[in-house]
């Protein structure tokens, strides 16, 4: 299991490094350059700036020197915010970020598995049918509107909870951002928690279990969850990454100081700084999480073994 | 920094706010600001949402009144030579910045030679280019920042020598690139001055915390010289892109002003918020431009068939929803040293019908028809307003038998293919930077030769005629202002005579301000400094 586990992290580095060179090209095959706004520089003004971040090396020099930096932890300056490192916008707002995701997703597990075990055991009563219009309105209303409305609502009309922006330490600033993330992830959760939980109670285990005179929670708890639970486990990696990544639209709506829009705004600003940055951030957060799953497989379902 | 300092300290002065805010029942001022300043150094920002919170804490030999007009700043006064080339300030008493270090004339010279070094890379250097030598040390001919005609006399006395009489330049001033930099700071930590350990002001607020993508937070700074006047204790200068959101924050009484809004909104604030959404002209030209390079757009009767079926009433009323007015000429109603009304083509009166058939007859005569319909590619970069009127405009040249590909892209996108000149017709817009026709005629000059290149800069339709480069630079010497008006209104009848480009509305400012705040007064540089504003009791 170690062994595998540290292979795993072996194996990280050529697929960070092949990451980071397809990024680092592709994003210069994008037309346009960071110094491009509505307005002409002065040619003398521009080529004093593309000399400053190295842009007027040629494109394999500007690459090596980027790996080099790299292979030093230093992910180079941001373009286009003056004065911030890329790993100063990243220690300021990933912390936030995290926490934000963290939340949505400790919260949005709970409720999907709890939810879909009920519908599950229900299965075509009302429960399930309220809980799969919840669902459907999770997954098909696009955050930017659910912000919006929520905004409205326990905002402006009922006044309830601030409608945006951050006070820190402040809980309540943080209920509508994390509830606009968290519903569409608890809604995937629960759909699969369904699923396999109806396909667990209809195996021959489980009838063996009823059969011996089990009773139905202990059925449900000793028998049915663990199994039911594979699908949904190997969803939380991708699941939370997409928390991490999909702030985009809650941070923008809500004003808060998160990574998640650098991570877009960069990309159409031409960054190329923090583009690279989020981006390596956020592929060694999703390798890490993959390697979790893969672990959590392990304990959960005793026919997976790693050699 | 370590993350959890980092989190400490952003929390102890969360906490230090909130105690502020309640405890000492300071007044707070939270003002919607749109985008995140991407620098706090006067001479590196571009952006408004950054004048905002720069205008606030640096102060210039000239600052603006709460009508944006220029009146004395750190300069208590000033001599101007017979001639009109040299400019004597005298700063004020006992100025200093945050630190204690008094305010000098070094200051000032310092960061108008900071400004003009090309390693500074300054994106606005140029609006400082009055100044003696300024474009000569900016574009690097000239290598010794000490020949700048910006010099101390002594610590209280600055002389600012300019290239040519320029009838703007205290207007110019106000601007931030002409706002000082503490010396001593920047010898020190050179660009890392404005991090938060180390930043300091001169003007009537001073920063203490900045946290990027939330907001900007400045305190009043007890030490300037007005602050017996300054009623706002602190001000939050928030991020927020999202206008909607930006609205619903407004209504659920979190900020006061707003600095932009949802043209589609702007009905039912007139209806629902009566009084509190300030609507009103400002400084500005949206256009497109016509690659003048090439055929089809080559042809001025091609220009003038596009430009004379535009009907423009109907896009600010109708399309945008805010009342834009429409724009037939190129410089802004409302511009300093100018003429008044000073372009209004003949054909802007005609009755739209006989705009149409003239421009059908005109593109029969250029050779266009229902056997060889003319084909065009209209550019905007991705935006809902863009693409409105694109699509309104494109449907109007309908009946020319003009065929239009609609064609859009994001922004650094956009600009890049109108740069190359790799477009037919391109949506643009241009906001003065200061109030003077001269900024916006600029954009019609005829590129100049740079190491073999010829460099368009932000005129990108290719647009060049030797009699209006000949009167612009007439212009700039040209000492008595109301002669000065006529040269450029001339100028401005040739391009436009010529169809050099195709105006379509002039901008308005468009702020939201509620009720119990005093002292905000429209003005066409939508420039309104913290000081002017008064939040009364609720």
């Amino acid at each position: 299991m170690i062994s595998y586990a540290l292979r795993r992290v072996l194996s990280a580095i050529p697929i960070a490094l092949i990451a980071v060179t397809v990024c680092f090209f592709i994003l210069r095959l994008a037309p346009g350059g960071p110094f491009d706004g509505e307005r002409a520089l002065p040619p003398n003004v521009m080529a004093n700036l593309r000399a400053y971040y190295n842009l007027d090396q040629s494109l394999p020099m500007q690459y090596l020197i980027y790996v080099w930096r790299l292979l030093h932890g230093d992910l180079g300056p941001s373009m286009v915010i003056d004065g911030f490192r890329v790993s100063d916008l990243i220690r300021i707002g990933f912390p936030f970020t995290l926490t934000m995701a963290m939340s949505a997703f400790v919260v949005a597990t709970a409720i999907g598995i709890v939810a879909g075990m009920i519908a599950a055991v229900n299965q075509n009563k009302w429960p399930d049918y309220v809980l799969v219009l919840v669902v459907m309105i999770g997954v098909v209303v696009p955050n930017f509107l659910s912000a919006a409305l929520l905004q409205l609502v326990f905002g402006v009309y009922l006044k309830w909870l601030p409608a945006g922006g951050w006070v820190n330490g402040s809980l309540t600033h943080l209920v509508l951002p994390v509830t606009v993330l968290a519903w569409p992830h608890a809604a995937r959760i629960s759909r699969l928690m369904r699923g396999s939980m109806i396909e667990v109670l209809g195996t021959n285990y489980v009838r063996t279990a009823r059969s011996k005179g089990l009773g139905e929670r202990l059925v449900l708890a000793r028998h049915a969850i663990k199994p039911a639970l594979i699908p949904v486990v190997s969803y939380l990696g991708p699941g939370l990454s997409y928390l991490l990544t999909g702030s985009l639209v809650v941070e923008q709506v809500f004003g808060l100081p998160g990574i998640g829009k650098y991570f877009i705004t960069a990309a159409l600003n031409r960054d190329y700084g923090i583009v690279l940055g989020t981006t390596i951030l956020y592929m060694f957060i999703i390798l890490a999480l993959n390697l979790l799953v893969d672990m959590l497989y392990a304990w959960l379902d005793p026919k997976v073994r790693y050699r | 920094m370590k993350i959890t300092t980092a989190l400490k300290a952003v929390s102890t002065a969360g906490a230090l706010a909130l105690m502020m805010s309640t405890a000492a029942s300071a007044v707070t001022l939270q003002l919607h600001n749109g985008g995140d300043p991407g620098s706090l150094d006067p001479a590196k920002v571009s952006g408004d949402w950054e004048n905002r919170v720069v205008g606030d804490y640096i102060e210039g030999l000239v600052t603006d009144d709460a009508n944006a007009k220029p009146i004395p700043g750190q300069a208590e006064s000033w001599d101007i030579s017979d001639d009109g080339l040299v400019y004597t300030f005298h700063l004020r008493d006992g100025i200093k910045w945050t630190d204690g270090e008094p305010v000098t004339a070094d200051d000032f010279v310092f960061a108008m030679q900071r400004l003009m070094d090309p390693k500074t890379a300054s994106e606005y250097a140029y609006l400082q280019y009055p100044i003696k030598n300024a474009q000569a040390i900016n574009s690097g001919e000239m290598t010794d920042l000490n020949e700048l005609g910006v010099k101390a006399i002594d610590d209280k006395t600055l002389e600012i020598t300019l290239e040519a009489p320029t009838p703007f330049f205290i207007e110019a001033l106000t601007h931030y690139t002409a706002f000082p930099v503490p010396k001593h700071l920047v010898e020190e930590f050179g660009d890392d001055w404005t991090k938060m350990d180390h930043i300091v002001a001169n003007g009537p607020y001073k920063i203490v915390e900045w946290l990027p993508g939330s907001y900007v937070h400045s305190v009043k700074n007890e030490d300037y010289y007005d602050a017996a006047n300054v009623q706002i204790d602190e001000v939050y200068y928030n991020v927020l892109e999202d206008q909607a959101a930006a609205l619903n924050r407004y209504r659920a009484g979190e900020f006061d002003i707003l600095t932009d809004f949802p043209s589609d909104q702007y009905q039912w604030m007139q209806d629902n918020l009566p009084g509190e959404a300030h609507v009103a002209p400002f400084l500005g030209v949206y256009y497109y431009v016509m690659n003048q390079e090439k055929p089809p757009l080559d042809d001025v009767r091609v220009r003038e068939a596009l430009s004379i079926s535009v009907l423009r009433d109907v896009i600010g009323p109708d399309i945008l929803g805010t009342g834009e007015l429409p724009a037939y000429g190129w410089v802004p109603p409302g511009t300093g040293n100018y003429v008044e009304n000073a372009y209004m083509p003949e054909w802007a009166q005609m009755p739209y019908e006989e705009r149409v058939a003239k421009a059908q007859e005109l593109l029969k005569e250029a050779g266009y028809g229902p056997d060889n319909p003319l084909t065009l590619q209209l550019r905007y970069n991705t935006n809902d307003n863009h693409q409105r009127i694109a699509v309104a405009i494109a449907a109007m040249w309908e009946p020319l038998g003009v065929k239009v590909e609609l064609f859009n892209s994001e922004v650094a996108v956009h600009y890049d293919a109108l740069r190359a000149g790799d477009f037919q017709v391109g949506r643009a817009g241009w906001l003065l930077d200061y109030n003077d026709p001269s900024n916006t005629l600029d954009l019609l000059k005829t590129g100049t030769m740079q190491d073999g290149t010829m460099n368009w800069g932000n005129n990108y339709g290719r647009y060049s005629n030797e009699e209006f480069d000949t009167l612009l630079d007439q212009a700039s010497t040209e000492q008595d202002l109301a002669k000065r008006g006529e040269v450029l209104a001339q100028a401005e009848k040739i391009a436009m005579d010529e169809f050099a480009a195709l105006p379509i509305y002039w901008y308005v400012s468009k702020n939201v301000v509620k009720p119990y705040i005093e002292g905000f007064e429209d003005n066409a540089k939508d420039i309104h400094r913290t000081r002017w504003l008064t939040k009364n009791e609720q």
